[in-house]
């Protein structure tokens, strides 16, 4: 509750506390699937990681576009960051050339999410 | 192996360079009918060439030759068969090694070895090309010629076909070249369950099996970032095994009293590493669908995977080929409190002023500071206050092998020339590496499959 106004304030979060996930390379490509650590946050998660967002959130790491791809079968996105890796391969010249980190560079990502709703999830409501 | 119910298929070795008592460990810990080793990695294969080049014996996976002297009675004693892409570009010279280790072993008559030849195309090129091949870059759109008097290799990506017909054929060895990493786990299934070619649910999860088993722990604990501080003993991680049934149902498990953890979140992790469109996995033998995958926790390190759905293959086979792409070097210095950061800044800048005086040119100069930012560039937001030390990482690139030698020569004069309380300089200087860059493509299959060949021998 926000004291001054008596309202649920929207919460702050890091996406890790919501998913967890693994990255890989192919070329000069990256993918990125994100995987919701309970069923619930998945549609949240699909609500809240646009191609817009994620692209805003890699900008000056990537130099191609983003691709989303839904596996709700999964509770999982995966995303494709093109342009993200000087190269790929072996003419990379990046420490991670073959985009081990961009895993959790994603889920560094602050979500603000509204009021009240992953109390909701959490008590199955 | 009980024809027709369940066969097991244990992981050994998710790439060259795995660990080297996992495949003994599969063979030993529990019972396993199958045992595949993915040894190859896109640049693997030119490695493989140079070597070959070098020494015409050469050219194979030969970590694969010590392990095979090592597990070959236990896998004869039980029957459990071994799957290999450790043929690389020498097939026959794998061969010869292993069955020389099989009569070492006292294994003559016991042991039979099968290859599959022709997915090797390097010398078939100009000949492509000419026909009208052109061999197109999938990224980039351009066709091979631009590029084709510096290939170091060139390899076409089979399927399992051919090594079910050499376990139809009695091998109780496989050993492939450039045959794509899921078909070494599903062809077993296509062996034992009698699959036909248009059985594509079921190849489909054969493929989806292949894809957990590929990389080894990676699907059992290792690298697992769901919850990794609790993953049990990963000093003895357990590799994962494929129970398969024919209709296309599998179990992803491990044997009992193994480390690591199996379970959904360990398996859905590998299910979407180095994953493209899901709807679109395409292999060779079947296109499989990642979203129907049905994933169910069942039992202790016990997962059970079904529902997968899949659909015919396209006519084209993907190809990886190599080329010679230039040089680069890597230069590192570590820089100490206090401003670390910025000492390592300030080295960078008087670096790259002398490289520029010199006239050295460089297709790209990259700059990183380890400790601070290399992995998550602007997300790691200003250097943290107080930081006690920062690694300075500056990488170069040329197709000039000159003015990269020449950059080598560059690091250690920062030591006494350039910012104080450096170190770490005790490596000597860097080394020029060649760039050996990656070339995907697709071919027709009707100018592969005619000339895959599959050869039995008896040890």
């Amino acid at each position: 509750m926000n004291p001054n106004t008596g309202d649920a304030a929207p919460r702050t979060v890091r996406l890790i506390e919501l998913a967890h996930g693994r990255s890989g390379d192919k070329g000069d490509t990256v993918n990125v699937g994100v995987i919701a650590r309970r069923p619930e946050y998945y549609p949240l998660l699909e609500q809240l990681l646009t191609v817009e967002r994620v692209r805003e959130h890699f900008a000056g790491m990537i130099t191609g576009d983003v691709e989303r791809f839904e596996l709700p079968n999964l509770y999982a996105l995966n995303f494709l960051l093109h342009g993200a890796l000087d190269g790929g391969g072996t003419v990379s010249l990046m420490t991670d050339a073959q985009g081990k980190t961009f895993s959790t560079a994603m889920l560094r990502m602050e979500l603000t999410v509204p009021a009240g709703v992953l109390e909701a999830l959490e008590s199955g409501q | 192996m009980t024809q027709g119910s369940m066969i097991r298929i244990a992981s050994g070795q998710g790439f060259w360079g795995d660990l080297l008592t996992a495949p003994v460990d599969q063979v030993r810990n529990g019972p396993i009918d199958f045992l595949m080793l993915d040894y190859l990695a896109e640049v693997t294969m030119s490695i493989l060439q140079k070597q070959r080049s070098r020494d015409p014996s050469q050219g194979y996976a030969r970590d694969f030759v010590p392990l095979m002297g090592e597990i070959l009675p236990d896998c004869a004693e039980r029957g459990i068969r071994v799957i290999a892409n450790a043929g690389g570009v020498n097939l026959e010279a794998c061969r010869d090694a292993v069955l020389a280790e099989a009569r070492k072993a006292g294994l003559a008559g016991r042991v039979r070895i099968g290859v599959v030849v022709g997915d090797d195309i390097l010398d078939r090129l100009p000949e492509l090309i000419a026909r009208g091949h052109e061999l197109r870059n999938l990224d980039t759109g351009e066709p091979l010629e631009t590029v084709l008097d510096r290939v170091q290799s060139a390899n076409a990506y089979i399927g399992a076909r051919p090594i079910v017909q050499a376990l139809e054929r009695g091998a109780t060895v496989v050993i492939t070249g450039r045959s794509t990493d899921t078909a070494l786990t599903y062809a077993p299934m296509i062996y034992a369950f009698g699959w036909p070619e248009d059985a594509y649910d079921k190849l489909a999860a054969g493929v989806v099996a292949g894809h957990i088993n590929e990389c080894g722990a990676q699907a059992s604990g290792g690298n697992t970032l769901a919850d990794w501080e609790s993953v049990p003993d990963l000093a003895n991680v357990g590799f994962p095994i494929i129970e398969a049934y024919p209709d296309g149902t599998f179990y992803v498990t491990k044997h009992p009293g193994t480390g690591g953890r199996i379970n959904r979140a360990t398996v859905t992790e590998q299910l979407l590493y180095e994953l493209g469109d899901p709807r679109e996995y395409i292999t060779p033998d079947v296109i499989a669908d990642f979203t129907t995958i049905r994933l169910e926790d069942a039992g202790p390190d016990r997962v059970r995977v079904h529902g997968v759905r899949g659909r015919a293959p396209t006519d084209k086979l993907k190809v990886s080929i190599s080329y010679h792409a230039g040089y680069k070097a890597v230069g590192t210095l570590v820089y100490g409190w206090p401003d670390p950061v910025k000492k390592a800044q300030a080295a960078d800048r008087i670096l790259r002023q002398r490289l520029d005086r010199l006239g050295l040119r460089f297709d790209e100069i990259r700059t990183e500071f380890v400790g601070w930012n290399a992995t998550h560039g602007p997300l790691a937001g200003p250097p943290p206050p107080d930081l006690s030390e920062v690694e300075l990482r500056v990488a170069v690139r040329s197709t000039d092998r000159a003015a990269v030698e020449r950059f080598t020569r560059e690091i250690a004069p920062l030591v006494l020339t350039g910012p104080p309380t450096v170190t770490g300089f005790a490596g000597g200087r860097p080394r020029v590496q060649d760039i050996v860059a990656f070339w995907p493509a697709l071919i027709d299959r009707r100018e592969i499959e005619p000339f895959l060949r599959v050869e039995v021998t008896e040890a």
